[in-house]
């Protein structure tokens, strides 16, 4: 009935950090798709909370402001019943110079089983999963600078595949500042394994070097791709954007690469918007359109918590590494 | 069928081989009509009754209990299927197969919940299917149904309604399928 190595039993694809998209793999992201039907369920229950990671101990290690996704993991964590702590970096001792080597140190001699990290530096989660490998305790990536967002992007797939099916010959487009943002470079790499084919859609001055090595399509105008396209990805505009004079203006940036009325009129049919939040109504996406049902943004926030409850759950519960004997 | 799958596949290995037939199709054809006649004479009221397959060896005979129920007393009841992975006390040693889905969408308040498995053997997944079904209501009363009860019980439970008991060792496999049960053993590679 069940094919041997056909999904999570296999212990090839034995996860322990989730760094980046490229690292999980085709496999690695279609098996974490499957388990969270799994948690999509059990947050329908009328008690959404089993005991899976009873007694396991997630701290969140947060050197850059964030709301949602702390908000989102803390919500997946106490569904699957483990212990959260909080290492509020504005209150704690990096403020009186502590190094990063020192405070996970400290961090894991308190005892943890997995470190939530965000860091305003790429690199920074992989370093802290180099240096706590040896102790058994995983790191997953809540976002490192521009580097990568790897749940954001396993929940926009989620998403994704919920309303459309599979991506395999999709047609997404990733439009806006790709230059500064981790939620693009994770997208594109999570839809590329899923089979999609990417479009990133920005003026020249928010494209990233050395994109053309992404194997990605090009287009500096909304329009060109508008209406071929089976999924608008809407990046947040950043306003310190126009401070540095990437682009000349919100109003002109709006005009060419906005989601406006007019453009959402455009669509294909079935096509589908999403954005990974804060929405800045009025910039990249019209007020109507924010709220159209062709926007996914609430059902993206919605599917974080079963996404990451997946996660946790992956690299904390499934304890594939155990020896087995009944 | 669900304990060879699971002694089966990776990280696990071996090969199952049987060793002697436990029961055959027609026996157990019989069994479930038995189990199926069993229940409705405890639980009149078949509207009443929600029958629970474990994943992933009850699925298959909660549904042919239930056809049976059916085809008795006109009327089908409830149907679900749970999987306990997350409730184990014992997470890591029952890895979640992603073909193996919760679907309770009816509700259990004030219900008889029959739990149905196709092998008893520690008790301890029935332990957690019970843990399960407490988060999704308060049913009247949990009953159990199993095809076979092999022994070896870790915990103060017992079935309601079982196809046959068997002796068995700790080691040996029994394994389930439609066409019959066998014991037999799993042989490492």
């Amino acid at each position: 009935m069940t094919e041997p190595g056909n999904g999570l039993a296999s212990p090839t694809t034995q996860v322990s950090h989730l760094i980046d998209i490229e690292g999980l793999g085709t496999e690695g992201l279609q098996q974490m798709l499957s388990l969270t039907d799994h948690f999509v369920e059990v947050t329908k229950r009328k008690i959404p909370k089993v005991p899976a990671l009873r007694g396991r101990t997630v701290v969140w290690l947060f050197y850059e402001d964030s709301t949602r996704t702390r908000l989102s993991f803390e919500s997946a964590a106490r569904r699957l019943s483990a212990d959260t702590l909080n290492f509020s970096v504005s209150s704690s001792s990096v403020n009186k110079g502590e190094s990063l080597h020192d405070t996970v140190s400290t961090i894991c001699a308190m005892g943890v089983d997995c470190i939530v990290v965000r860091h305003r530096s790429s690199g920074a989660p992989a370093r802290i999963a180099d240096w706590v490998d040896p102790l058994g305790i995983s790191v997953v990536n809540a976002g490192d600078g521009w580097h990568q967002h790897p749940t954001q992007a396993l929940l926009d797939c989620y998403t994704l595949r919920s309303k459309l099916g599979s991506l395999e010959g999709r047609r997404i487009g990733i439009i806006g500042d790709v230059k500064h943002s981790r939620v693009a470079r994770s997208q594109v790499d999570a839809y590329r394994l899923l089979g999609a084919e990417v479009v990133l859609v920005a003026p020249p001055t928010l494209l990233p070097p050395a994109v053309e090595t992404w194997g990605v399509e090009l287009a500096d105008s909304l329009d060109d791709v508008l209406g071929e396209l089976d999924v608008v990805g809407l990046l947040r505009m950043q306003n310190e954007r126009m401070d540095d004079a990437l682009v000349p203006s919100i109003a002109d940036y709006t005009a060419t690469y906005g989601l406006t009325v007019e453009r959402a009129a455009c669509l294909a049919p079935g096509a589908v918007i999403t954005h990974p939040g804060p929405i800045n109504r009025g910039v990249e996406i019209a007020p109507e359109v924010a709220d159209d049902p062709r926007c996914l943004a609430l059902s993206q926030v919605a599917n974080g918590v079963p996404v990451r409850m997946a996660v946790l759950y992956r690299l904390l519960g499934s304890g594939l590494d155990f020896p087995v004997d009944r | 069928m669900a304990e060879r799958e699971r002694r089966l596949n990776p990280p696990w290995g071996g090969t199952y081989v049987p060793r002697t037939s436990v029961m055959d199709s027609d026996e157990m054809k019989r069994a479930v009509r038995r189990m199926a006649h069993e229940i409705i004479e405890r639980n009149p009221d078949s509207a009443d009754v929600v029958l629970i397959g474990l994943q992933t060896g009850g699925v298959t005979l909660a549904g042919r209990i239930s056809q049976v129920l059916g085809e008795i007393d006109g009327l089908e009841p409830d149907l679900g299927t749970l999987d306990v992975a997350f409730y184990r006390d014992d997470i890591g040693l029952r890895p979640v197969l992603p073909q193996e889905v919760t679907d309770i969408n009816m509700p259990l308040d004030g219900r008889v919940v029959i739990l149905v498995d196709d092998v008893l053997f520690t008790g301890r997944t029935i332990r957690a299917a019970m843990d399960a079904i407490s988060d999704y209501g308060r049913p009247r009363a949990i009953q159990l149904a199993v095809m076979i009860d092999r022994g070896h019980r870790e915990l103060p439970i017992r079935p309601d309604y079982v196809g046959k008991n068997i002796p068995t060792a700790r080691a040996e496999v029994v394994d389930v399928t439609e066409d019959g049960v066998t014991l037999g053993e799993v042989q490492n590679k």
